[in-house]
């Protein structure tokens, strides 16, 4: 049960605002901003997403740039509440196509609408955006997606896994293409984040992947969906809870640790043939979302190494080598190195006829940037870069610098192995053949290589 | 600012910013231009000056001056411009009952639109208006609402109830629309307004129980087997979030045998699998509640839940792990062996938030053992060259807090001198605090700490607490460290900068010590320390300057027997929470108690608890023992439930009390270790303890008990903390119901509970919670059984206007329950007799 929804903008504007209960006063939305703006407690910077300020709890979750905001006095479930706020930008995103200030602003009644039917007397009624397609009857003013400014790789954490390639990500539910007819379509994105931790001789110290298999379908009259996966993919561990790698090394069978799906999932043929059958509803969501800690072949191999050249002078070495197949290309990718506080200059090496390479070193933060357009599988790129200190250098500089921490994106590849085998779709009539996009994403989540 | 800037691009009559009173005095003029027009089009024009209203109203603007203009214009069929109209009606209506009136006409006509959509947007609007005076015109369309052919506006009017309940309870009350809500709950085909019904029913039950049996009878009733299964046989077709509720709900619902425990675990696995978080934490938490009592069970359960937990916190955006990781942090720290292989999942991610990181660490300290705690400490030990400083801090703390919770811990402290070598001020000052307490446990590695402590300069530690730390060992090794001595006189010379209270009492005990040691070296700086001590404006510094002056004038040997006695180590340190306030918080999972670590009642009004929360009722009630005469032996019950699950740190407790036998440790807590936990014992305890001491004081015995059947012999001394005996309260089913009929002389005795609660206490019958009024009381009791510690519980309604007393009894073991139950009605009809 909340008392208050607000979303907030950056600077602390409010763009929706609805009260549900009135037993939290007008000033929260201030109360608010200013705590999380000005945190300072446990010695800590940032604020958590949940605090208590006499006697009101307030929630929030950071959404492009965004703070969507719930406010109670009652000892509510902290994860439904977490739920409740991601869900209302999802179907917010589902209907104004595009989820950003602007597109919030120029559509606050839609909004209102949507979170009257969304929330009663601060209880959740429904957050599905079909059945709320019946209580919406403002059209939505859709803004240029070109508007919005591009979001650089880090922000690509700040909304979870929602970002999603292509062009459905700015098409709204309800409203109509330019054509007039709408184009009967559905995406399948299987979205891996991957998590490696290299020791400082590139052995693998962990590695995690968190994939999810999300649809967005805008097919009319909701027919039944088949999705297949691989044959070989087994779930769970055997009972066994232990981390440990090696067991199914070369059976080459995809094993999930464990995995979870969304509501109108039917597993009924699941043991059988590994077959998912849903009735997909409009608007986005996770078919399924799963754990692999077997071992996997990392996208890429980084080395990363400093060593003394002279009285305060350093060298640094990074090497990336990317190790999937030349058919797949990785794109924005991002090395970053914090070097040692002392380091008053950096001059680089970048290898000859490097194309969309650029490296920087930002004194503010005392950070080594490398950032690369593209990288072609099987590729390898390696940076120089000198450093120069303004004291001497005590003792160790691995424990001064570093670790080394990766970004990228890289599209059509999966590390899993994890596949959609086929999308098979209920057919209304013969002529009947939607467009059916099954697309796969990897992505960088914690990438990391020590010194 | 912006959604005026953008509404004025697009409205072609009159670009403007929104400033203030003249825009909102412009607005009331066009929407009277508008009002009476029925020109083609006018809706359209309509809708613009509305969403130029309603964007005032979101940024702050009081636009309430437009009131009666925004009324007249809503006479439209737009269904846009009616929902516009109805928010703007709701923002406002409260602050300006006199024109809520005007709206109550529409809004009762749209009530009875075609259009099921407007019926219930009308309903709803008219719920919302929150005017005391205006609930006669709620009742009728409410009444018609629950009754509708349409779900949609059912489900508007049961929470339109709600709503009216809690502007005016009385109303809603004598409607009886408790009771049709009921109806409709147990026959709606639609799910969302039977799980509206309950979250209404609970609301308002839970609202009037405290001044109604009815509804407190009502509010249990939701806890019986058929209704329970109701929800449980359809749960799946409820939504996500209303199956949360459902699941709360199933929780509190106590099962009669353990066959029952199984068919409802099996019938809820499948929702672990949800990928709704806060579906699988409300399943995790019937799942804990309803195994409480069976240790195996209760073990597999962590076993089964540890997977979906740890994808849940995998899965989602850091807000929402962060939810989630809070609980999975409670579990691991409730029994840390079940997760000691899992250690790798509490790494720390480089770009996690540092609310994410911190529950990590902890999770990571507290599941270290042989097996992993080198890999655990390696990989803590990357996390202290982190950029992130508060994090490098907290590793630090968790690799010391590692060692002290271990037995080997060589190369923990070979790793923690290491830190020292980084030469990183924030990094030496904790490692200093944490060799310290090292030291306090593992002197015989003074050796190795001492000779690297002592290179370090002083200079280079500004914190307190560093600082402290430091200067104690250095009073502590005085014969160690070669410059001991002088590096103290050197501090002393800065007394005067130094602001910290707590270094300067350090360092007058540490320069004691190292002259006891080394009085030549010391002597000097000895006694710049005394006269600086008693100079100090602090009254502690001043006080122990002057009184380790006196012992010195008194004579050395002496003081040196005071100020430096030989010491035990340190075994355990005191943890900081208290294991009744870990099982609270553990009572309360999937809420905020888990996140912020702490049980609603320190954080939350007692109205917002929630709905069934047990200790709301006790807590209405005045414990029995406040008053003086009525003596109950209770105290804080040293659980002996050494089980693994359900006693979480007791074994460590008891060994740290029974360290306390030395006086000096003691001491050493509370000069370095910080504040003491605050424990917070319950009132009612520490009034009972407080009672039975002046008791004994006085040699007043309890009255003897009166001879019981044989059957059954009671303990007379009998005790139970209230903790304990909510939770017992709630795990057990109960045993027997029965009415009792009091004699007339009992009646009469019993004007106040007082009498009634002596009267069962002299016979080993005794009182935890007593509460109501003439004619209706409520008490609750407890009994043991003298030859073992099996309890009784006793819930007992009186009706004194019809003599009756309503009985519940539940028994640790219910075999016996029936001679409990005869032993206590023959001692309650002989209330009043003499």
């Amino acid at each position: 049960m909340i008392s208050q929804f607000f979303v907030l903008s950056q600077r602390g504007d409010n763009i929706v605002f609805r009260d549900y209960r009135g037993d939290v006063q007008k000033g929260s939305t201030e109360i608010f901003f200013r705590k999380v703006k000005f945190w300072k407690e446990d010695g800590e910077e940032e604020a958590p997403p949940v605090f208590n300020v006499d006697g009101v709890n307030y929630f929030h979750v950071k959404i492009v740039g965004l703070l969507f905001v719930a406010t109670t006095r009652a000892n509510v479930s902290p994860s439904l509440i977490m739920e409740l706020l991601q869900r209302i930008s999802r179907v917010t995103k589902d209907y104004l196509g595009i989820l950003s200030e602007e597109s919030l602003r120029r559509n606050f009644v839609l909004v209102y609408e949507l979170l009257d039917e969304v929330i009663d007397f601060g209880y959740v009624q429904t957050t599905s955006t079909e059945v709320l397609k019946s209580y919406i009857f403002n059209e939505p003013i859709v803004v240029d997606a070109a508007r919005v400014p591009a979001l650089g790789p880090a922000s690509l954490f700040m909304q979870g896994n929602k970002r999603m390639p292509g062009t459905a990500v700015t098409k709204s539910v309800v409203a109509n293409e330019p054509g007039g007819r709408k184009r009967e379509e559905i995406f399948v994105d299987i979205i891996e984040k991957i998590s490696v931790t290299f020791s400082s001789s590139g052995y693998i110290l962990t590695s995690e992947i968190d994939g999810t298999i999300q649809m967005k379908s805008y097919l009319t009259g909701n027919p039944e969906i088949k999705l297949a996966l691989n044959e070989d993919v087994t779930i769970g561990r055997g009972g066994s809870s232990a981390y440990g790698y090696g067991s199914s090394v070369g059976s080459g069978a995809v094993i999930l640790d464990d995995c979870n799906f969304h509501e109108s999932v039917h597993l009924d043929n699941f043991d059988l043939d590994r077959t998912l059958s849903l009735v997909p509803s409009d608007g986005e969501f996770s078919v399924m979302n799963y754990r692999m800690t077997q071992e996997f072949k990392p996208p890429f191999r980084v080395t990363a190494l400093i060593e003394e050249a002279g009285a305060l002078k350093a060298e640094v070495i990074i090497k990336i080598r990317a190790e999937f197949p030349s058919s797949a290309t990785a794109n924005t990718i991002l090395v970053q190195m914090p070097l040692p506080s002392y380091t008053s200059r950096v001059s680089f090496d970048v290898e000859p006829g490097a194309v969309g390479q650029l490296a920087d070193f930002k004194e503010a933060n005392k950070r080594l940037e490398w950032s690369l357009k593209k990288i072609v599988g099987g590729a390898e790129h390696t940076l120089r870069a000198k450093l120069t200190f303004s004291q001497e250098t005590h003792g160790n500089l691995t424990k001064e610098a570093g670790p080394v921490s990766m970004n990228f994106t890289i599209p059509m590849y999966n590390a899993s192995r994890l596949q959609v085998k086929y999308l098979q779709i209920a057919k209304k009539s013969k002529t009947y053949n939607p467009y059916r996009w099954v697309r796969y994403v990897t992505q960088a989540n914690s990438y990391v290589a020590r010194m | 600012m912006a959604p005026p800037a953008y509404q004025s691009q697009r409205s072609s009559s009159s670009p403007s910013q929104p400033s203030g009173k003249s825009e909102v005095s412009d607005l009331r003029l066009q929407l009277r231009q508008l009002a009476g027009s029925r020109a083609p089009g006018v809706d359209d024009s309509k809708r613009e000056l509305y969403k130029k209203v309603i964007s005032y109203m979101t940024i702050g603007i009081d636009v309430s001056s437009v009131f009666s203009e925004m009324v007249m214009c809503s006479a439209t069929s737009d269904i846009v411009l009616k929902k516009m109209c109805y928010l703007y009606v709701g923002n406002y209506a409260k602050s300006n009952p006199d024109i809520a009136l005007l709206t109550i006409n529409f809004l009762q006509r749209d009530c009875k639109d075609q259009d099921p959509m407007i019926r219930g947007l009308a309903l709803r609007s008219l719920c919302s208006l929150r005017v005391p005076n205006l609930v006669e015109y709620l009742v009728g369309p409410l009444g018609s609402g629950l009754k509708d052919g349409s779900s949609y506006v059912r489900m508007v009017a049961v929470m339109g109830i709600l709503k009216l309940y809690h502007i005016s309870a009385n109303t809603c009350i004598d409607a009886d629309f408790p009771a049709t809500l009921k109806h409709l709950m147990l026959n709606d085909p639609e799910t969302q307004v039977v799980a509206n019904c309950l979250l209404a029913l609970q609301e308002i039950w839970s609202g009037e129980a405290s001044s109604s049996e009815e509804a407190s009878r009502e509010r249990d009733s939701l806890l019986r087997k058929p209704l329970i299964y109701y929800f449980l046989n359809r749960i799946r077709e409820f939504g996500e979030f209303a199956q949360c509720l459902v699941l709360e709900l199933v929780a509190k619902y106590v099962p009669s045998d353990n066959s029952e425990v199984f068919d409802i675990m099996n019938l809820l696995e499948d929702r672990l699998q949800h990928a709704n978080g806060a579906v699988v934490l409300a399943t995790i938490k019937v799942f804990m509640q309803l195994t409480l009592s069976m240790t195996d069970v209760h073990q597999q359960v962590y076993e089964r839940i540890k997977a979906p937990l740890i994808t849940l916190a995998n899965t989602g955006s850091h807000e929402q792990s962060y939810a989630v990781l809070s609980h999975l942090h409670l579990l691991v720290m409730r029994a840390p062996m079940l997760f000691s292989s899992d250690y790798k999942h509490f790494y720390c991610h480089y770009n996690e938030p540092s609310y994410v990181k911190k529950l990590k660490l902890e999770m990571l300290t507290a599941v270290a053992n042989e097996d992993n705690t080198y890999e655990i400490v390696t990989e803590l030990c990357e996390y202290v060259a982190n950029v992130d400083i508060p994090i490098a801090r907290e590793s630090i703390r968790a690799v010391g807090k590692i060692a002290l919770q271990q037995y080997d811990v060589n190369a923990i402290v070979d790793r923690l001198l290491q830190f020292l070598e980084m030469e990183k001020d924030y990094v030496t000052a904790e490692t200093l605090v944490l060799i310290k307490d090292l030291l306090r446990k593992y002197p015989q590695w003074s050796h190795d700490c001492i000779a690297v402590v002592g290179s370090i300069s002083s200079n280079n530690v500004q914190e307190p607490k560093a600082k402290a730390a430091l200067i104690w060992m250095l009073g502590e090794y005085a014969q160690d460290v070669a410059d001991a001595p002088y590096i103290l006189e050197s501090m002393i010379e800065n007394w005067e900068e130094e602001d910290s209270a707590e270094v300067r009492l350090h360092l007058l005990t540490a320069s004691m010590k190292c002259f006891f040691r080394r009085p030549p070296e010391t002597q000097k700086a000895l006694g710049t320390v005394l006269a600086a001590g008693i100079a100090d404006f602090h009254q502690d510094v001043h006080d122990r300057a002057l009184m380790y002056y006196r012992l010195l004038q008194q004579s050395p040997s002496i003081a040196e027997k005071v100020v430096n006695p030989p010491k035990q180590d340190v075994s355990v340190f005191a943890d900081t929470q208290s294991n009744e306030i870990k099982d609270r918080i553990f009572d309360e999972f999937n809420s905020l108690s888990v996140v912020y670590q702490k049980p609603s009642f320190m954080f939350t009004d007692k109205e917002h608890r929630g709905p069934f929360e047990f200790s709301d009722e006790l807590g209405n009630l005045s414990i029995g023992s406040e008053s003086a005469n009525s003596v109950v032996p209770a105290q804080i019950v040293d659980a002996n439930d050494k089980d693994l699950l359900l006693s979480t740190t007791e074994k460590e407790d008891s060994r740290a009390s029974s360290n306390n036998g030395d006086g000096y440790g003691a001491s050493l807590i509370d000069a370095s270790s910080g504040p003491l936990v605050a424990v917070d014992t319950q009132p009612a305890v520490q009034a009972a303890q407080a009672s039975m001491a002046i008791d004994d004081l006085l040699g007043l015995g309890i009255t003897a008990p009166a001879p019981l059947p044989p059957s059954l012999k009671l303990n007379a001394k009998a005790v139970i903390d209230p903790g304990t005996f909510q939770q017992k309260w709630r795990q057990l089913p109960v045993c027997l119901t029965q009415e009792i009929q009091m004699t007339s002389q009992g009646v009469a005795a019993l004007t106040t509970p007082q009498p009634l609660i002596q009267h069962m206490q002299g016979n080993s019958i005794h009182c935890i919670a007593s509460g109501g009024q003439s004619p209706n009381f409520k008490l609750f009791f407890f009994a043991q059984k003298a030859e073992d510690t099996s309890t009784f519980l006793v819930e007992c309604v009186i009706n004194k206007s019809s003599s009756k007393a309503q009985i519940k009894i539940k028994a640790d073991d219910q075999s016996t329950s029936n001679a409990f139950s005869e032993s206590f009605q023959s001692v309650f009809s002989k209330f009043g007799m003499s």
